[in-house]
């Protein structure tokens, strides 16, 4: 605060016991004296923490003391700026971003006119430079986005069901008819792909005996009341864990898609848009389930390149 | 010795000082003013947190081993000993039971995290509502919603790597919703994750996007912002003798320095209270991700909570063509938050166009009253947003009231277009409303009801304490004076101009 009001006219000199400067404390005394048993718990805390910590303390001590500690450290700070320090307010003159014609002439004729000396007459170093840059991005992007990983080809097309895959716990055990009772649920990948998040499939007891019929065509796919469905589910990919079996309903855990079993996995609530693929089965000579084929369509959630097939 | 002291720190700081030319920036970054209106400490959370982000994650990177080979636990907790896991899983769980304070740094990472997304969110609605994104500030308001989108992802990649079964659903339905982009999605979600799904690379890969990509550009941008912010200095409300061409409010030194040192260890105190108090993430319980089990009834962070929620209320819808279709995740996923973020980054140049056709530069700000259009497009928005989180509940919901998901579902179908349709005209009334009423909203006095003569009672508002005489404040420039331009003028010789470049006489 200068008195030289010789340059700055506007400006008046203030004296240091202008309201300005008193501080926003009703009662300076008892501000104070909070501050301080503010700094002071925040150092008990912190020492706390110190024994918290060659004590192994719980993370509830451990998290508590220092937080505690820095808490009390904050309100001791904030509380010494809000309420002892001059209160203000004050101001500043703020320039505005716009310049003026003058300056911006100035800088786009330095450009300009220097740029025009270093560019006349030689449009074709610009070109040969604009084409050696740009060759540069194209190649530079291979490496850096194509190495990433291999292109997509076939591999959301199938899965590593064959036709005679045996249908396999994740123990690698064959699964046969009376592994399961009424009701039951399991999941099960054929023998060279077990655990795969893409081959993993539902079998289903939903009767005690006949072939289950879901649609024309599949007249054998269901054997003796079993049903085996993928079950990577075709809205967004999470396994359909859940099987209501009052309803023959398979339950998505995700966004609650339903689907009807009865009717070959048909969505029947919620975001899924296609029923879930139903693998063929049969019982083999020596009982245990096979598959008839892989899949007939591929499975899990749609993408870009995977044919309109409804 | 106090003489020796001093003098000892003025040396050291003339040292400093004439290799620097300290004293003459210095001096203005002290005066520098901040405006006092609590709203903008909104964003200091944001930054505080990110702090403590940074300082809880390099703690993590110390023992978290981003690989997915498959380990057998033996270790601190029992219930897992001899399970065979993924080492990103198995040093998670070590970092919890095994490193000292470490449980309490993970979940000091996770609760900084969700209130670093949390403060950034309320941030830009502050800046939204008071329209501090118009000129010259568009820039800075872009800057601000991409930090919203990285803080979005560095998140959700934070919380997947530990390999466990819930964030593991989740990483399987970003690779859905990548590969259902049109042209290159299915491209794109191989490249990503090396393969087809799940393949071995995600976690290494997440891991150094998360700890290192990520986190460089964050404080890129973040650099940007505050830069910015200092070109520009703050906006600031009206009243208080603020105009357009000053900043009204206290000096950094030593009122801004005191008040905002305190916050941020506010912050962090608060921050580790809650990592103290409040279990966040206790990946033990929900075992190591298989490919086919499932997690039931667990949310993600609250910031994907309404892609969850859109997820679930988006018909089962899809668009089929020759060889190619665009799948149901696509509109939920990816168009859905593509529009929106393609909406707040064009706001600043949309109001301008199409609702004030003012281009002027501002620094004073609008109470949201002043922009009925603006304020009411901005609540019914968020109340879609509002909604669609809500929506990412339907399951518990549907439990807890014991009513059937369908209902609850179509409940959040219908409320996601009708409540904002209710709420923009609600909005917009207020508006008016309170533009009545200027004195609304303003911190209330008793009110004292007096009995006159007559017996009539009138209510009078109190002063604001016994014996308060507002003060009539005059704000006070505390400009330097800055006689340095005036010296340069006497040192340049008179004939060469200021600016330039000028050929050295040969
Ligand atoms: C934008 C800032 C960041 C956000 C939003 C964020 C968020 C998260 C979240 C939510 C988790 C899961 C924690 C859990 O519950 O286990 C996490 C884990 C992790 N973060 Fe961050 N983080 C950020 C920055 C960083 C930085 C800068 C580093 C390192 C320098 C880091 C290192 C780690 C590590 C090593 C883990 C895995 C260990 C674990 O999960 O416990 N993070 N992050
Ligand atoms: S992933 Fe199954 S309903 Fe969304």
């Amino acid at each position: 605060m200068s008195e030289t009001t010789e340059e700055h006219p506007d400006l008046e000199s203030v004296p240091l016991d202008a309201p300005q400067f008193e501080v926003a404390a009703r009662n300076v005394k008892r501000t104070e004296y909070i501050t301080f048993a503010s700094f002071i718990l925040a150092l008990i805390a912190f020492a706390a923490f110190g024994a918290a910590y060659t004590q192994n303390a719980s993370t509830g001590i451990f998290g508590l003391t220092i937080g505690l500690g820095l808490f009390f450290f904050g309100f001791g700070l904030v509380s010494w700026g809000k309420y002892l320090m001059p209160q203000g307010p004050f101001s500043e003159p703020r320039p505005l971003m716009e310049t003026t014609e003058k300056e911006k002439e100035l800088l786009k004729a330095d450009f300009t006119s220097r740029g025009k000396v270093a560019i006349k007459r030689r449009s074709f170093l610009v070109k040969a430079m604009a084409a050696a840059g740009g060759i540069f991005g194209i190649v530079a992007a291979f490496p850096l986005i194509r190495s990433l990983g291999p292109l997509p080809k076939n591999s959301l097309m199938t899965t590593k069901w064959r036709k005679g895959s045996y249908l396999t716990t994740i123990y690698g055990d064959k699964v046969k008819p009376s592994d399961m009772e009424v009701g039951g649920i399991l999941t099960v990948f054929p023998e060279d792909d077990l655990g795969s998040a893409i081959s993993q499939t539902i079998l289903l007891r939903v009767k005690e005996s006949g072939n289950i019929v879901t649609m024309a065509g599949r007249e054998d796919w269901a054997p003796d009341g079993f049903i085996a469905f993928s079950k990577v589910c075709t809205h967004a990919g999470c396994p359909v864990g859940l099987y209501e079996h009052l309803e023959q309903l398979l339950v998505c855990p995700c966004h609650q898609s339903m689907f009807n079993v009865k009717d070959g996995a048909m969505p029947v609530f919620g975001p899924a848009p296609r029923p879930l693929p139903q693998l063929p089965i049969y019982i083999d000579s020596d009982g245990y389930f096979r598959a008839r084929a892989g899949y007939d369509e591929p499975i899990g959630p749609g993408f870009w390149t995977r044919g309109g097939t409804a | 010795m106090d003489e020796g002291r001093n003098g000892m720190i003025d040396a050291i700081y003339n040292w400093i000082d004439n290799r620097l030319a300290l004293s003459k920036s210095g001096r203005h970054l002290l005066n520098k003013i901040f405006p006092d209106h609590w709203s903008f400490m909104i964003g200091e959370i944001a930054l505080y947190s990110f702090i403590v982000l940074l300082i809880s994650g390099i703690f993590l990177t110390l023992y978290f081993v981003p690989s997915e080979a498959i380990v057998t636990y033996h270790g601190a907790y029992k219930p897992l000993d001899g399970m065979r896991v993924s080492e990103a899983y198995a040093s998670t769980i070590n970092l919890t039971f095994a490193v000292r304070g470490g449980l309490f740094m993970r979940q000091l990472h996770h609760w900084a995290a969700n209130i670093f997304v949390g403060s950034i969110v309320v941030h830009m609605l502050r800046v939204f509502f008071t329209g501090a994104f118009r000129r010259p500030r568009e820039a800075n308001w872009m800057i601000g919603a991409t930090l919203l989108i990285l803080a979005i992802f560095n998140g959700f990649l934070g919380y997947s790597i530990p390999d466990d079964l819930v964030s593991g659903t989740g990483i399987r339905i970003a690779f859905s919703i990548l590969e259902s982009i049109p042209f290159v999605g299915t491209n794109l979600a191989f490249f990503l994750f090396g393969g087809n799904y799940p393949g071995t690379d995600i976690i290494p890969r997440f891991f150094i996007l998360h700890v290192l990509i990520l986190p460089l550009i964050i404080l890129g941008l973040l650099a940007g912002h505050l830069g910015m912010l200092v070109k520009h200095k703050h906006a600031q409300f009206k009243g208080r003798g603020a105009r357009n061409d000053n900043v009204v409010g206290s000096p950094l030194w030593p009122n801004y320095a005191a008040k905002a040192g305190g916050f941020f260890f506010l912050t962090t105190g608060v921050t580790a209270i809650l990592a103290a108090l409040v279990q966040i993430n206790p990946i033990w319980q929900y075992g190591p991700y298989v490919p086919y089990k499932v997690s039931y009834a667990v949310q993600p962070d609250w910031y994907m909570g309404w892609l969850d929620g859109a997820l679930r209320v988006m018909p089962a819808w899809e668009i089929h063509l020759p060889g190619h279709m665009v799948p149901n995740v696509f509109f939920p996923g990816i168009l859905l938050p593509g529009v929106t973020f393609t909406l707040i980054y064009l706001w600043p140049f949309i109001e301008a166009k199409f609702i004030t056709h003012d281009y002027s530069e501002h620094h004073l700000l609008d109470q949201p009253r002043d922009n009925p259009l603006r304020t009411s497009i901005g609540a019914a928005v968020f109340a879609f947003y509002f909604v669609l989180f809500g929506a990412s509940a339907t399951d518990v919901l549907a439990n807890y009231l014991q009513v059937s998901l369908n209902v609850v579902l179509w409940v959040f179908r219908i409320s996601c277009i009708v409540i904002p349709i209710i709420v923009f005209p609600v909005a917009y009334k207020i508006c008016l409303e309170l533009q009545k009423t200027p004195d609304a909203g303003k911190r209330k006095r008793h009110v004292i009801i007096v009995r006159d003569p007559e017996g009539a009672y009138h209510s009078v508002e109190s002063a604001e304490y016994v014996g308060y005489v507002a003060p009539e404040l005059n704000p006070v420039d505390i400009e330097e004076v800055d006689l340095q331009p005036e010296i340069d003028a006497l040192n340049t010789p008179k004939e060469t101009p200021q600016d330039g470049i000028y050929q050295v006489p040969r």
